[in-house]
């Protein structure tokens, strides 16, 4: 079953009196429960490619849809309510914020869904464990390592069952360890939750825990592997 | 959460906090101090107007003010003396006077001067006069001879206490009328110009000089608590206009009687309220700028919060819930330290002795006592709370219009 499907997907940007094509006509399906990594160089049109299934970027021409929601007939406010409900982020840096709490931090996505106070905080607590921070609730994003503050990132990414999370780069500011062990914490999410994950990457650690390798080169996908 | 991510958000940069709030308390305790000045002038400005013969309220024949001479004085005083003591409340207090212009002269000086006739006990209840007296005594109703007179007078006519003063007048039957008076008492009150003017006699004493039989020339009345809206002695004044209901007496309120100070309290208070917001105006350009400096610091965070699908709105009301604590903070810290200033300062008063030649003309007191008004307080804290809610709301919107991809790549 679906839950991403791109049609088409072109992306211009103007970088000074420089138009630069980022995607030249994309077309994705990812099913639910995959663990898909997308790679490329730097500038092939991941990041772009992430942000337009995220609803971060609108496309200029082409069709995105997530778990049955057409981009095209909704508004800001749509794609707002979108993101808190079905899509979870992780990205390279800057992921939490600094004067909340680890538990807070992951506490908040669900603050804004309107879940009730003391549901979010077991919710939070019971993620938190299971991404490996049992704990460390109450410590603030500097008292944590890149390591651990990405895995908060995670936590707060899968705490309302989202229908897909999207990781940019997540290992990108992490040593191999370090990442290599957020990828299985992922992986582990993915096999045991069910959530399905696609990653932007060009680390060759994480592409060998991709389910699937979509690799994209000057804005086009040009080799899509699924692994075993 | 909302408060609490708010709560910490501010503090995040302490010393940039610190300054923000130094400017707010700064602003409102001006605010608060300068307006207890203010009011604490204009009060001791109506209370001394008041009682340096003025009172609440007074009942004068209707010409008399037109023209004060001893032909325009009241006749039928049991009428008033029945309705006044009918009408009005315990705790009211009201005395009969004889005023005429008089001539004071001794062996070396004559002046013009204001002949006071009072019945001494109750006087002393009403004006300055029973509290005033720094040398000598006060009269008694059964003197037959004797003044009293102002500090500054016995400066000027280089007399003291048991020399003699001739008083001279012009009585009801347009004859010069004229008796020599023994100083008894020596009095001293807020200007040198009333101490100059006014010179007192027993009213018996007065009517039978200008030969006015029962006629006085005046009733003033004083109620309990002086109120500077003045409506009390409106609602006291039309009680007694229905009891007498005689066109031949005129009742007037204190602003009535002294139009100057009623328009000089109006213009007062308006001028109160463009410091106000001339104190805001200022502090208003830092609020904007500090909180434009901390939104454009977080604009990443922002950005992910959009990410994470943040609605505008919910970014604004969270910038907004910030710069409240902010000008709620500011406004208590100002409001006490307000308080405590004043309070510090009301126990001795400013001393304006030195501009006493200056201020005296515009019967402002010698020693000003400030007075802190509830309005005052209120208007304040919401001119700073209202209108800072109000600018914090451009860095706000700021915040709001952020794209989160743009804003997130950005260093």
């Amino acid at each position: 079953m679906a839950i991403v499907e791109t049609k088409n997907i072109k992306k211009t940007y103007k970088q000074g009196k420089v138009i630069v094509e980022a995607l030249c006509g994309v077309d994705l399906i990812v099913d639910k429960a995959e663990f898909v990594a997308l790679a490329g160089p730097s500038g092939s049109g991941k990041t772009t490619m992430l942000n337009i299934i995220g609803g971060l970027d609108v496309p200029d021409s082409g069709s995105v849809i997530v778990d049955n929601n057409k981009f095209a007939d909704m508004n800001q406010a749509g794609l707002a309510s979108l993101r808190l409900h079905k899509i979870g982020f992780v990205f390279q840096a800057f992921n939490l914020i600094p004067v909340l709490s680890a538990i807070e931090n992951v506490e908040y996505v669900m603050l804004l869904q309107g879940v009730p106070k003391i549901e979010r905080y077991d919710r939070a607590k019971e993620i938190l464990d299971d991404v490996g921070l049992k704990g460390k609730y109450d410590r603030r994003p500097a008292e944590l390592s890149g390591g651990q503050q990405q895995r908060v990132a995670v936590a707060r990414a899968i705490v309302s069952g989202p229908a897909i999370v999207l990781a940019d780069e997540p290992t990108a500011n992490l040593d191999s360890k370090t990442g290599e062990d957020l990828v299985l914490m992922m992986k582990k999410m993915n096999t045991e939750k069910k959530v399905t994950f696609i990653f932007s990457t060009h680390d060759n650690m994480v592409m060998d825990y991709a389910t699937r390798l979509v690799t994209i080169k000057d804005g086009l996908i040009v080799n899509d592997e699924i692994k075993a | 959460m909302v408060i609490i991510l708010a709560w910490r958000n501010i503090w995040r940069n302490p010393r940039r906090t610190i300054v923000i709030l130094l400017a707010v308390i700064i602003g409102v305790w001006s605010m608060i101090f300068l307006g207890a000045l203010m009011r604490g002038m204009e009060t001791q400005m109506v209370k001394n107007a008041i009682s340096t013969l003025t009172g609440s309220i007074q009942i004068h024949h209707k010409d008399y003010r037109n023209d004060p001479v001893v032909e325009n004085s009241m006749n039928n005083i049991d009428k008033l003396d029945k309705a006044l003591s009918t009408t009005l409340d315990p705790g009211i207090f009201w005395t009969k006077r004889v005023r005429v212009n008089a001539i004071a002269s001794n062996a070396r000086h004559a002046t013009g001067v204001t002949l006071v006739g009072i019945e001494p006990e109750k006087e002393a209840k009403i004006s300055f006069i029973g509290k005033a007296m720094i040398s000598g005594r006060f009269l008694l109703p059964e003197d037959k001879n004797k003044i009293i007179v102002g500090k500054a007078f016995i400066e000027k006519f280089n007399t003291k206490i048991g020399n003699k003063l001739i008083l001279m007048s012009q009585n009801t039957q347009k004859e010069i009328a004229s008796k020599a008076f023994r100083i008894v008492g020596i009095f001293s009150a807020e200007s040198e110009a009333v101490e100059k003017q006014f010179v007192f006699v027993p009213i018996s004493q007065a009517l039978k000089i200008l030969k006015m039989g029962d006629s006085i020339s005046e009733i003033s009345i004083m109620l309990p608590r002086l109120d500077i809206t003045g409506k009390n002695e409106t609602r006291a004044a039309e009680k007694l206009k229905a009891a007498i209901n005689d066109d031949t007496f005129v009742i007037e309120t204190w602003q009535q009687l002294l139009p100057m100070m009623k328009a000089y309290l109006k213009i007062s208070g308006f001028f109160l309220y463009i410091w106000y917001f001339v104190v805001f105006v200022a502090m208003g350009f830092g609020i904007v700028n500090t909180s434009l400096m901390a939104i454009f610091e977080r604009m990443r965070e922002f950005g992910l919060m959009k990410a994470l699908g943040m609605r505008p709105f919910q970014i604004i009301k969270g910038v907004v819930t910030e710069s409240f604590f902010l000008l709620v903070l500011g406004i208590l810290a100002g409001n006490i330290l307000g308080f405590l200033s004043v309070a510090v300062i009301a126990k001795n008063g400013i001393d304006l002795s030195a501009l006493a030649a200056g201020t005296q003309m515009w019967g402002i007191p010698r020693i000003l006592y400030p007075e802190i008004w509830v309005q005052d307080v209120i208007v304040a804290g919401l001119v700073v709370l209202f209108l800072g809610i109000l600018v914090s709301l451009y860095p706000a919107f700021k915040a709001a219009r952020v794209t989160p991809t743009t804003a997130m790549t950005k260093n």
